[in-house]
């Protein structure tokens, strides 16, 4: 099935414009670009000022998860929002790969596979705290394993009993709703972490994230609420 | 930067910019997707140039793997959905992998 259908629809005059207005667009960002200063600023020095209490080392992680802490607490929610809009949206009988892919190789592959995308997050979640890594780039390769074995085995997305399923995709978000309050209770400001705890809270949240993450891209790419036959009775 | 670095850069800048144009002018969807997945592929090489590696590894992990996993999905349901309307084999009982 081709598209070639919609482009032939559009008239070659209003194309040329559409054309000629990008090219505009783009013209103008290039001329912005240009003028900007040759070494930007901005908040670098503030955080290296600060990297040393922030309790990791990294100051992408440092910024993400106790300086702008809530800005990745809001981030989590919306996660689950999305998760809860493509449910109401998508029918639920027809979501999803349907037949698994054909052929061996996928399935034995997915024997070596699995464990060693399992160890990459687990590492890329660890290593957050001092190189490149985090709760994102960890939650994201657990997605690219789930959607490998809804591939290869599509059922798998109703077997997940729906406690395990739901609890999983809040397990981010209560993650630091539990270690805001905590910390209210402990500094009585919101997401203070007490001194000396914060490189501990911050692991533990992202860890709790990183499960969240994973489980609402795969529920992301499964596409609606999987459907439970009647004589399965959901736990 | 050294003229290897210039040279790395200016072929990223060609070539994200005529992966842009041969994606969206494709008469083909499927070929689109594959195409953007490359395009995402090369938007996370320049996150690495940008001194941005957290980012580049998010976008190819989630912009190219995951988003083409999604399109490509989307595609088949949609052909799906053009087809003339067949009862739709959902045995999920008998496809499960024995494992």
């Amino acid at each position: 099935m081709t598209d070639t259908s919609a482009t032939q629809t559009i008239p070659r005059p209003a194309r040329l414009l559409v054309g000629l207005l990008t090219l505009l667009l783009a013209a103008a960002l290039g001329w912005a670009l240009w003028h900007l200063p040759g070494t930007a600023v901005g908040l670098a020095p503030e955080v290296s000022a600060r990297l040393a209490d922030s309790g990791v080392r990294n100051p992408v992680t440092a910024v993400l998860l106790n300086f702008r802490g809530y800005d990745t607490w809001l981030e989590l929610a919306v996660l689950l929002l999305a998760v809860l809009g493509s449910w109401t949206l998508a029918h639920t009988t027809d979501v999803g790969p349907v037949e698994p892919v054909p052929g061996l190789l996928l399935s034995a592959l997915l024997r070596l596979l699995l464990p060693l995308m399992v160890l990459v997050a687990g590492y890329l979640l660890w290593i957050g705290a001092t190189a490149p890594g985090g709760a994102f780039q960890a939650g994201s390769v657990l997605a690219a394993a789930g959607v490998l074995i809804l591939l290869a085995w599509p059922a798998a997305a109703e077997r997940l009993p729906d406690s395990l399923l739901r609890g999983g995709l809040s397990l981010g978000l209560a993650g630091f709703f539990a270690v805001a309050l905590g910390s209210l209770a402990r500094t009585g400001y919101l997401l203070q972490y007490p001194t000396g705890w914060a490189g501990r809270l911050i692991l533990l949240i992202e860890a709790a994230a990183t499960l969240s993450i994973g489980l609402t891209l795969t529920a992301l790419f499964v596409g609606g609420r999987p459907r439970r036959t009647e004589r399965e009775s959901s736990p | 930067m050294t003229l290897l670095l210039w040279g790395f850069d200016l072929t990223l800048i060609l070539s994200l910019a005529w992966l842009g144009w041969r994606l969206l002018a494709s008469a083909d969807l499927f070929k689109a997707i594959v195409l953007f997945i490359v395009f995402g592929l090369l938007i996370a090489l320049t996150w690495v140039r940008l001194g941005a590696p957290d980012v580049a590894l998010a976008e190819a992990a989630i912009g190219a793997g995951l988003t083409g996993a999604l399109l490509l999905t989307a595609l088949r349901r949609m052909r799906h959905d053009d087809q003339p309307r067949a009862p739709m084999q959902r045995s999920s009982n008998n496809k499960e992998r024995p494992s």
